[in-house]
């Protein structure tokens, strides 16, 4: 099957005395190294410079808290049931009287695990969360690790910090900020 | 000399006919034929009695009564509480009004039921989840608040949570039916009837765990299960035990995460029904592997979400291991050549399952 117009016969026939002189092809050759000197550079000097991320760009998971800074997070577990990875995992907890003002539900994450090794930034969590608390950032890329002690990210690294709020959340579905 | 022999009734369920005894309601013929007429069950337990016709989820459209009068049932009729007819036919998933219907009633369950399932302990073995999924219109229209009201312990075993109870009173029957001494009922009216015991009593009896087995939603729930895992990351076995207790089968399911049995709760049928209830020693202080004897991994239908994630060890079908077998041919590559006489090596297949 013919994919492009650029597949070229092959040619064994003996060269010409043109050719046996090697010189044009030579010139040839450097003629189209020089050319691409005045080209535009295909990479960047990065970390001085970023490339923009694209728009559906998913990236590093955050959980995020609701405008009231309540996790809004209740461990239903239907985002560990629909990762294909199986990189979630969570264990619940009942909110005492008092803790009102830290979870949003009656019952919430205790413990809050994503096996960055596993996880595949398919998605499905934030497509399964009946309670728009996980989100994968559009601008944040998972860290680098050098450690597998590093690579399970706990509730610690996850949820979202009050002064450094995530970009992304529910607004991204409604409208509605926080 | 007459013929004594009961005489059995010809129906016909949605074009399907079947032959049953007289006397048996049009839900039990419908689920002789199989699960895919049966109508949904939401009060209706086939093992207490007096149960049914209360929530309407099984209505059903009758175009003739019977083979004397043929005329149809003016009106949908409840096919929990409705007995067959010599020649009855039944519409139940072909009939469009049924299925109208049913939208209609699982708005109106869902009136004041809270959308709380992402903390419902129920939630993944609920069967207002399940009729709403498979009958509902996913939206709702009702506009005003809703009954609130506080979650109520009742006993050290069982949590109350009144909001999500839609009213069947399949605990009460349980009461009445499987103590001697019942201590909850229904009080007070129409939309402010609540499920509740008498000045707060706690429910002490023997065999009041079943009320959570029979609850269809997550009115009643095991408090010592109470948000410790959800149902579909534990694995349902099978076991049984010699129960002292004279009146408990001591048949159960054992909810296992891990090695720690989490929940016990009895056997569910097909129809989510429990038909050998189980005491609470049973159900609450028997905790560990060692107390039961294990029979094997419950079946889960694969449609439910407790079967997610849940890989048999035989995740290759039969069929498979028996067509390679069938298909595998000898190939004679051995370049040795073997003494006179002796026979050449047979192939084997391996399953990888096999010890």
């Amino acid at each position: 099957m013919k994919l492009t117009n650029r597949a070229k016969q092959i040619d064994n026939s003996p060269m010409t005395v043109a050719e046996r002189l090697y010189i044009p092809a030579i010139a040839t050759g450097l003629g189209i190294t020089i050319k691409h000197f005045f080209k535009k550079k295909a990479t960047i000097n990065y970390p001085e410079e970023q490339r923009p991320f694209s728009s559906i760009f998913r990236g590093l998971h955050v959980l995020k808290r609701d405008e009231q800074g309540r996790e809004r997070c209740t461990a239903c577990g239907l985002c560990a049931v629909a990762c294909p990875a199986e990189a979630i995992s969570m264990t619940a907890a009942e909110r005492k009287p008092g803790e009102e003002k830290l979870y949003r539900e009656e019952k919430y994450a205790a413990v809050y695990e994503i096996n960055m090794l596993r996880c595949i930034f398919c998605g499905l969590c934030e497509e399964a969360c009946p309670k728009a608390a996980i989100f994968l950032q559009p601008d944040k890329i998972a860290p680098a690790f050098v450690d597998r002690e590093q690579v399970i990210f706990g509730k610690d690294r996850l949820v979202e910090k009050m002064d450094d709020r995530a970009t992304t959340g529910i607004q991204k579905y409604t409208g509605v900020k926080s | 000399m007459e013929n004594t022999a009961p005489q059995l009734f010809k129906v016909t369920i949605d074009n399907i006919e079947v032959e049953v005894a007289p006397g048996t309601t049009i839900l039990q013929a419908a689920r002789q034929i199989g699960s895919h007429v049966a109508p949904p069950a939401m009060c209706y337990y086939t093992s207490l009695k007096g149960t049914g016709g209360k929530c309407r989820a099984c209505l059903v459209k009758v175009t003739a009564g019977s083979a004397k009068d043929p005329r149809p049932m003016p009106k949908l009729v409840p096919s929990c509480i409705t007995t067959v007819q010599d020649g009855m036919i039944v519409e139940n998933t072909v009939n469009e009004q049924v299925l109208e219907t049913r939208k209609g009633v699982v708005e109106f369950l869902l009136i004041n039921h809270p959308l709380d399932c992402p903390i419902c302990d129920q939630a993944g073995e609920c069967h207002l989840q399940d009729f709403a999924f498979e009958h509902g219109r996913g939206t709702q229209r009702y506009e005003e608040e809703r009954r609130t009201f506080e979650r109520e312990d009742i006993g050290p075993y069982i949590q109350l949570h009144m909001n999500r109870c839609i009213l069947c009173y399949r605990c009460v029957f349980t009461a009445e039916q499987l103590t001697n001494k019942r201590v909850h009922g229904v009080l007070n009216r129409g939309d402010h009837a609540e499920i509740s015991t008498y000045i707060s009593k706690a429910i002490d009896n023997d065999f009041s765990g079943n009320m959570i087995d029979v609850c269809p939603v997550g009115a009643l729930t095991d408090k010592t299960f109470r948000f410790k895992q959800r149902v579909w990351f534990t694995k349902p076995v099978t076991a049984h035990r010699d129960c002292e207790h004279e009146k408990c089968s001591g048949k159960v399911t054992l909810w296992y995460k891990g090695e720690d049995v989490l929940r016990v709760t009895g056997r569910k049928n097909e129809w989510g029904e429990v038909t050998e209830f189980i005491c609470n020693t049973c159900r609450f202080d028997k905790k560990k592997t060692s107390d039961w004897v294990i029979e094997g991994p419950a079946k889960v239908s694969h449609h439910s979400v407790i079967s997610a994630n849940h890989y048999e060890k035989k995740a290759i079908p039969e069929f498979g291991f028996k067509q390679a077998a069938q298909q595998y041919k000898q190939i004679d590559d051995l370049p040795v050549q073997l003494p006179e006489g002796e026979k050449k090596p047979v192939g084997i297949v391996v399953r990888p399952d096999s010890k």
